[in-house]
């Protein structure tokens, strides 16, 4: 009975060819799009975590204030006696760079290119496992009279000077202008957009009078000595600099130490909440399929019921009509969810590759589309049918 | 006559509704058909010609009475015991002729044997041979849509000889058709039932076709108003 009714089902859907096609394209059209979503959205986070990953496990960065967003709690930045005390203090830590970042244009002649102007010291590259490709980076003297020099990312060179050598140029940013004494090997471009060789580096000082404007640190990054234990030194961290800003016992910390792994949750809880909305909107798509279905299944109703009718009049039970009904709507819908699947896949990796980020498949979002289309498929082509099977076979075959 | 007749009804009533907007279409039936027979049921519309004939079809159930075929209490039956009885007795030929659409004539006639589990290469043979019966063995890959209604008409009379039934069952067999298809209609109906035995329970409103018929019961109000026989036509 089986084998029978599996052949009457085949038999149904290739006559039905149109009809067919368009219940298998909602599922497609559905469920290729939320495991696209989610599949990117994964690559994107994990792209993230990767390049924080890569930065090493021994960074630590020291920003002040608690949390970010609604709830954060400000604390005063940090000043240059506050670098200098971990410098003596803190044992473990090999590298330890001052921060100041601020967004400035830098002009060399007809071009021009926004950046990110970075105030630190030679501890930034050593902390970054920044290189030096040409040039040198900055001398002590530079350093303590903030002398207008600067090392510039590749992405910079490239905007301003082209394929000419920048060792020894003039550039200008605001309204001062600045020599160009080095240049950092490029590390690539990074994910969502985000391009770490966009970037010049300029003594602390210098930014700090002629950007910023104030003695302000906005953040430290310190790198830990080999073998030295990451939390003894973010303990030791967290005490030294509760005592230099004066916190009593029962206040919280104004200030935050991160490692690598907190610095990685704390961007990828962005994308993660992306990939949540982008799959959002994808399911919609996935709805809207399953209402086309219903569509079809519904405006076929007539046309099925009569053809209930004429089966149970040739001797059709009513449990073969309705097992027939039941593999066609199992068959359309899975071959649906298939497709979708396929899809998904090419999709997934080719813009993946596109948006230089690595693909993973993700076996449960895969899953749970696949069995929402069936359910969905099952779900109007099954229950119309039974009604129609309930009849009695002369009104099935009088339906209008 | 024997006297073991093939199906026997007595005391049949159907109604419609309830309550005020009761309808009566059958008031008491009390009848009995010879295996071989052919019977033309007669009357106007809203007779209940339509009705007894769906009930002897085992299409449609009775308010009340008693329904014997071939000795089985059809009224004891279950849905699927009359499922059963129809496809192991029954053919059934429509007035509109209701093939199944965009499917082949080929595979319109063997469906019953789908149902019957015959294995594929009996259930070709014997569609073909019911087409090449029907005089359409050249159109067996066409689909009703590219069949006229007196070819469509004899794919479901094939669909319906298909199985050997004991009976055929025809509503208004010729109602869609034009004259000269309605006569070849009834000539195939006829050698069904002369040279297969087949008994044919034919209802119709046109006397021209009755006269094919042995037996012509009318019926007039949900009552059988005559019940006569064609001595010496067709033979």
């Amino acid at each position: 009975m089986l084998w029978n009714t599996l052949l009457l089902a085949l038999r149904s859907i290739r006559r039905n060819l149109m009809r067919s096609c368009l219940t298998i394209l909602g599922i497609v059209i559905g469920v290729a799009a939320v495991i696209t979503m989610v599949t990117l959205g994964n690559g994107a986070t994990k792209s993230v975590a990767d390049q924080i990953s890569s930065m090493g496990s021994n960074l630590l960065m020291v920003l002040p204030g608690q949390r970010f967003g609604p709830g954060a709690v400000p604390g005063a930045p940090f000043r240059i006696a506050d670098v200098d005390a971990v410098r003596h203090q803190i044992t473990a830590a090999r590298a330890v760079a001052p921060v100041v970042s601020k967004s400035a244009t830098a002009v060399y002649q007809a071009n021009n290119w926004a950046t990110a102007v970075t105030g630190s010291s030679n501890e930034y590259f050593e902390a970054g496992n920044w290189e030096i490709a040409s040039g040198r980076n900055f001398t002590e003297v530079e350093e303590r009279s903030g002398k207008a020099v600067c090392v510039i990312g590749e992405t910079v060179r490239e905007k301003l000077f082209g394929r000419q050598n920048p060792v020894g140029s003039q550039i200008r940013i605001k309204q001062f202008s600045c020599e160009v004494i080095g240049l950092l090997r490029a590390k690539g471009q990074a994910s969502m957009g985000q391009d770490q060789d966009d970037t010049v580096v300029m003594p602390l000082r210098t930014v700090q009078r002629r950007i910023a404007g104030n003695q302000d640190i906005g953040r430290m990054t310190i790198s830990v000595k080999e073998g030295a234990s990451i939390d003894t030194v973010k303990d030791q961290l967290s005490r030294l600099l509760r005592e230099r800003r004066n916190i009593g016992d029962n206040e919280d910390d104004d200030f935050r130490v991160m490692d690598t792994r907190q610095i990685a949750e704390a961007l990828t809880s962005t994308t993660k909440i992306l990939t949540m909305l982008l799959g959002a909107v994808a399911a919609v798509s996935l709805l809207v399929g399953g209402i086309g279905i219903m569509n079809i299944m519904l405006v076929s109703v007539t046309e099925r019921t009569r053809e209930i009718g004429i089966r149970l009049a040739i001797g059709a039970l009513e449990r073969e009509v309705l097992l027939q009904f039941l593999i066609e709507a199992v068959v359309l819908s899975s071959l649906g969810g298939l497709v979708g699947i396929a899809l998904a896949t090419a999709a997934s990796i080719s813009l993946a590759g596109l948006m230089d980020i690595p693909y993973l498949f993700d076996l449960g979002i895969n899953l749970l589309s696949f069995l929402f289309s069936a359910a969905i498929g099952v779900i109007f082509g099954y229950f119309p049918a039974r009604r129609a099977a309930g009849l009695n076979p002369i009104d099935a075959l009088r339906h209008e | 006559m024997s006297d073991a007749a093939l199906i026997r009804m007595s005391g049949i009533t159907k109604t419609y509704g309830s309550g005020n907007v009761a309808f009566q279409a059958l008031r008491g039936i009390d009848l009995a058909i010879e295996a071989g027979d052919f019977v033309a049921i007669m009357g106007p519309s809203g007779s209940g010609k339509s009705t007894v004939m769906n009930i002897l079809g085992c299409l449609d159930t009775p308010t009340s009475g008693s329904y014997e075929f071939e000795g089985i209490r059809v009224e004891q039956l279950t849905r699927n015991g009359r499922a059963l009885l129809r496809r192991n007795y029954l053919g059934f030929v429509f007035q509109g002729f209701n093939l199944l659409a965009r499917t082949t004539a080929l595979e319109n006639v063997e469906l019953p044997l789908i149902y019957r589990g015959q294995p594929t290469a009996h259930r070709h043979a014997a569609a073909r041979a019911a087409l090449r019966q029907v005089g359409l063995e050249d159109w067996e890959h066409h689909t009703p849509g590219e069949l006229s209604g007196g070819q469509q008409q004899r794919v479901a009379i094939a669909r319906a000889i298909v199985t050997r039934p004991h009976v055929l069952l025809a509503d208004e067999p010729t109602g869609n058709l034009d004259t000269r298809s309605s006569q070849d209609i009834m000539d195939l109906i006829q050698t069904l039932n002369h040279e297969l035995g087949i008994t044919v329970l034919m209802v119709t409103h046109e006397p021209d076709m009755a006269e094919y018929a042995r037996r012509v019961i009318r019926f007039v109000d949900g009552r059988v108003e005559s019940d006569r026989r064609n001595d010496g036509e067709g033979v």
